[in-house]
């Protein structure tokens, strides 16, 4: 038992730890990473293409929902009003604040992710205190821009990647 | 390398008869090689618990009766059932219709998650009543605490299965929790999901982690058993037992009070389960799941509504997770945040009445949570949301410290002299 008590010089048990344990280590994490992102999305739902939407049968005040990668999207042709009170809204005002503008492509046509960016429900239209949608599970109210105005939610709506192939359709993704 | 120990015999355990296994033949035989046989006499037959223990301490082997049986009937149903987005809906029905007794297996599986939860609730309530989480039960208290974590866990995660509406909107609803997490939280809920939304990757491992829970549970609950073993059972004194006068053996005293307080249960249990089946759930899961829709009352089941309530009554997403989540983990503090030496309510004139409070509020706070989150509501939401943390850090120490416990009897036999001659209250679920 002597050797151990000589600090200055490594022995063979040593080495042998050492290096037992790294290999250990990087074999634990090099097992872990997969398992972690097995869970993840896999190439069949990231493949999900885009989908086209004919939209020439919404009328003006309108609102059409579809399904985009397992969530609603919401396509609203608005009224002058409603698109009125979305540009005049002053930034002040708002929680997350964003301009209408950036929020649509053409402003008679807002798209937003129907999922209130509380805890994921659907947010129901023409509903709650600033006529955009109201979300019933824990009371966010969105105004006509789809931006939150009032309630737990944080953020506004989403916009997803969308645009115009032609006026009477649009792709989104 | 020299290596240098004193000459000892080696001898291996199974061959030393003088401390070996109490038992003879067979017996014996298994015992001197697997002590499980000396181990159960000397943990279940022979075991002292205190003379004093009421009804109320018959919700330890309640639970222990719910959790066999649910895993029972969820082993029978998960051989019906198909953990597909597709198929899961129509699975259960068909459990419902077609299988053999299937509706009395689901409906017996539906209802032992409600009556394990109403358990767990009154095994809660005792131990705040008698202060069972003060010294030398800290462990074993927070252990318990961990398995009410898992059962929320494994319960919410059951009641996606059938994937209803409820369901499915409950787990969108519950697996958004986590995008509070500060920048990584939308990556955890998608890789929790293994999708952009709640959809067939998540069910299909709900379903596995559902059974998995269940048995965490179960090794989680050996823990709580071997720590009670350890540290004993506390009593409705709250005095610890000094000698024989104040015990009586496990068997046959415990076994049978257990026993007449789960049937007791059970009968309650099977009444509900057979006039009422669908009493504690939500008519809307008979709807199947739709990821367009969000019904317009969306709540959870009503054993989380007390938690949804102090959820909603926070104004802010993360802040709203963050206080939830601590209200339930504060009941892990509770053993250093009241200090007082005496443990009993019996003896505790003010701590007495705050406990009552609790309970109170604890109802105020579920009604809260099955009503719309809007005007009045809030506002009582609100104040039961203060209460709540204000029971465990303002009143806890407060009383530890101001208050004046009632005189007490030196010995648990003395307590039952006490009890005899009508100098001590205490709350009984039947009268003698």
């Amino acid at each position: 038992m002597t050797e151990n008590n000589n600090k200055d010089k490594s022995t063979r048990r040593d080495f042998l730890t050492t290096v037992t344990a790294t290999v250990g280590v990087v074999g634990v994490g090099a097992g872990i990473l997969p398992v972690i992102s097995h869970m993840n999305p896999d190439a069949s739902v990231k493949a999900l293409a885009s989908i086209e939407v004919d939209i020439s049968k919404i009328k003006e005040g309108q609102e059409m929902t579809v399904l985009w990668r397992g969530k609603p999207v919401f396509i609203k042709r608005r009224t002058n009003e409603e698109i009125q009170k979305a540009e005049q809204t002053s930034l002040k005002d708002l929680k997350d604040p964003q301009e209408d503008k950036a929020r649509v492509k053409k402003s008679e046509w807002l798209v937003v992710v129907g999922v209130c960016t509380h805890l994921g429900c659907v947010p129901i239209g023409g509903k709650g205190d600033y006529d955009g949608w109201f979300c019933p599970c824990h009371g966010s109210h969105y105004d006509t821009s789809g931006r939150i105005r009032k309630g737990p939610a944080p953020t506004n709506l989403e916009i997803p990647k969308y645009e115009f192939v032609s006026n009477d359709k649009i792709k989104i993704g | 390398m020299s290596i240098e120990k004193p000459d000892q015999k080696y001898e291996p355990v199974h061959t030393n008869k003088t401390g070996g296994s109490p038992f003879t033949g067979v017996v014996g035989w298994i015992d001197n090689r697997l002590p499980i046989i000396r181990m159960f006499k000397h943990e279940y037959l022979d075991f002292q618990v205190p003379r004093s223990l009421s009804y109320f301490w018959s919700f330890g082997g309640i639970l222990t009766i719910c959790l066999i049986l649910l895993i029972l009937t969820g082993l029978s149903l998960g051989m019906h059932y198909k953990p597909d987005s597709k198929y899961a809906f129509d699975s259960v029905e068909k459990i419902m219709r077609d299988v053999n007794y299937g509706w009395l297996i689901r409906y017996a599986h539906m209802n032992l998650g409600s009556f394990f939860f109403i358990a767990v609730y009154l095994h809660i309530f005792r131990g705040l009543y008698y202060g069972s989480y003060k010294e030398p039960r800290q462990l074993m208290w927070i252990i318990g605490i961990v398995i009410f974590l898992l059962m929320m866990a494994t319960a919410f995660l059951g009641y996606t299965l059938p994937w209803g509406q409820m369901s499915y909107w409950g787990a969108t609803v519950i697996t958004n929790l986590f995008s509070a997490i500060p920048l990584v939280g939308e990556s955890v809920v998608t890789w929790l999901w293994g999708d952009y939304a709640v959809g067939d990757a998540a069910l299909n491992r709900f379903y596995v982690l559902h059974w998995l829970i269940a048995f965490l549970i179960v090794g989680v609950v050996a823990f709580h058993v071997i720590a009670l073993h350890i540290v004993g059972s506390n009593n409705p004194s709250g005095i610890e037992p000094k000698d024989t006068r104040d015990t009586v053996t496990f068997a046959p005293f415990t076994t049978s009070k257990d026993l007449v307080g789960m049937l007791f249960f059970l009968l309650i249990f099977v009444a509900v389960m057979m006039y009422a089946p669908n009493y504690l759930g939500h008519p809307d899961n008979y709807i199947p799941a739709n990821p367009m829709v969000t019904p317009a009352h969306i709540v959870p089941e009503w054993y989380f509504l007390p938690f949804y309530a102090i959820l909603r009554s926070i104004p802010d997403k993360l802040m709203g997770v963050v206080a939830m989540v601590s209200s339930i983990a504060v009941l892990g503090l509770l053993p250093w945040l009241d200090f007082s030496k005496v443990r009993s309510s019996v003896f505790r004139p003010i701590w007495k009445q705050c406990v009552f409070l609790f309970v109170l509020n604890f109802f105020v706070l579920m009604y809260i949570g099955g009503a719309p989150a809007e005007g009045i509501y809030l506002v009582i939401g609100r104040i039961g949301t203060a209460f709540w943390f204000a029971f465990f850090f303002i009143l806890a120490p407060l009383v530890s410290i101001i208050e004046k416990p009632l005189p007490m009897p030196e010995s648990i036999h003395e307590f039952e002299e006490w009890k005899k001659q009508g100098k001590i209250k205490s709350i009984k679920l039947f009268n003698k």
